[in-house]
């Protein structure tokens, strides 16, 4: 990525540098034009980005308030039971809430790192990663490539729905990997300013057979066990997804507006330096009129 | 009991619930959440009726802890004030905590009143005719499905 973007700033320096000896003056004040009209355009992109992502941020908002008690309902269960992670069977399970989408931020960034430090750690070959959106993917596939058994794309054009989250959760079901534990990340809505990077726990069915706390539970059988977790675990997701999805438009909102800023200052000094170009031109062509008239 | 609640008027939220908490030990702190809407938020009510796999049961106040799965039925809540609230749920999840904590997790859930009755029977006919068009195993079980959730619809609101 990069090397790419080096390669290009390599040639169009070519080019720039090829012109300018010749029209010294015209071409400066020409390419200063052209730079500021660019950096208008960029504005009125960013501009209108921050729009679109703050009507997205108020209906994920809204969306997150009703999604919040499905999170924390499917959460209790685990934390009652005081299910805990096996340590006869090392497998486990990470799942990457992120989404297709880019310029917001370190949203997932934030959630990529967190698990290059699970990769990284010894025992990286007992982690498997589900990747969802293609940011996380696009970032881990090169290095991590053999960790990768599942990645999900087409996310976050449209709000997540829970008919999205099960889809995932079966793909997840079905994709025969046995983890005893596992982890969903995900980025937690704070304000429209702040997010954590948080995660929630999944367990399997052996693992909650083995909780301490489950003998409590009255009238339980694999089958509805089996039923619960998978039910739990796509009300689970959807809750990740949800949360994830306010963080990224809260982030895609301030990252815009910040682009916007900036590129207000560029063409504040852009226009400065244009005005000044302008004036030398005047200044040289008068003295070259003025100095031709008084030789003759 | 009426200085009790003619004092909570005047008191915030919060306060009537620790009011209430202190008169009651065994209450029920219910949440009952589904994928398009929040019904029930850590509140209390006194019974809960729910339809699950393995049968409808209902729940009381210091239920013996359990988990079990929704099927496509009627959930009825009977609330402190005596008002009953029947919500139609297509599946989901319960659990019972031994804290007599309630949390249902549905995948989609209405109030009765919101479900119109033709458009019910629109979606069984639809459902039927799938099931019998149906080829894979899989298709099959997919319009069995939605055939047993358009059925549980039509007779809820019957």
């Amino acid at each position: 990525m990069l090397g790419r973007a080096g390669n290009f700033a390599f040639l169009f320096a070519q080019n720039v540098s090829s012109i300018q000896p010749q029209h010294r003056g015209m071409a400066t004040l020409k390419s200063i034009s052209l730079r500021l009209k660019s950096v208008k355009n960029i504005q009125k992109i960013t501009q209108s980005m921050k729009m679109v992502s703050a009507a997205k941020y108020a209906r994920a908002e809204r969306d997150l308030a009703q999604a919040r008690p499905v999170g924390s309902g499917a959460k209790i269960f685990y934390e009652q039971a005081e299910v805990k992670p096996l340590e006869a069977t090392p497998e486990k399970l990470y799942v990457a809430i992120t989404s297709d989408r880019g310029l917001c931020g370190a949203v997932h960034t934030n959630v990529v790192r967190k698990l290059r430090i699970l990769l990284e750690q010894p025992g990286a070959e007992h982690i498997k990663v589900v990747c969802v959106g293609d940011k996380s993917k696009a970032i881990l596939q090169r290095k991590y490539g053999n960790n990768i058994i599942l990645s999900v794309n087409e996310v976050g054009r449209l709000p997540p729905t829970f008919q999205d989250a099960a889809r995932l959760a079966t793909a997840i079901l079905q994709s025969g990997y046995e983890f005893s534990y596992g982890e969903i990340i995900y980025n937690r809505f704070k304000s429209v300013v702040s997010y954590s990077t948080s995660n929630i726990p999944i367990y399997s069915l052996p693992t909650v057979q083995a909780a301490p706390k489950l003998s409590i539970y009255d009238s339980l059988d694999d089958e509805i066990i089996q039923s619960y977790l998978e039910f739990s675990l796509s009300a689970l997701l959807y809750y990740a997804m949800k949360e994830n999805a306010c963080s990224e438009q809260s982030s895609r909102m301030t990252a815009m507006d910040n682009a916007s800023k900036n590129a207000g200052e560029m063409i504040d000094k852009l226009t400065l330096t244009f005005n000044r170009t302008r004036q030398a031109v005047i200044t040289r062509e008068l003295i070259e009129i003025i100095s031709g008239a008084s030789a003759l | 009991m009426a200085a009790v609640r003619s004092m909570s008027r005047l008191l915030s939220q919060r306060s009537i619930n620790q009011v209430l908490r202190r008169g009651y030990a065994d209450e029920m702190n219910f949440t009952f959440a589904a994928g398009n809407k929040v019904f029930y938020n850590a509140s209390t009510v006194k019974q809960v009726d729910v339809p699950s796999f393995s049968g409808a049961f209902g729940i009381l106040p210091k239920h013996v802890p359990t988990l079990a799965v929704l099927k496509p039925g009627v959930v009825t809540v009977f609330e402190n004030d005596g008002a009953v609230k029947k919500i139609f749920v297509s599946s989901g999840t319960v659990t019972i905590n031994d804290d007599s904590s309630v949390q249902i997790i549905a995948e989609e859930a209405a109030a009765l009143e919101e479900l119109d009755s033709a458009a019910a029977k629109d979606t069984l006919n639809k459902a039927m005719s799938q099931l019998s068009s149906a080829t894979s195993d899989k298709e099959k079980a997919e319009a069995t499905i939605a055939v047993e959730v358009a059925e549980a619809i039509v007779k809820a609101i019957e």
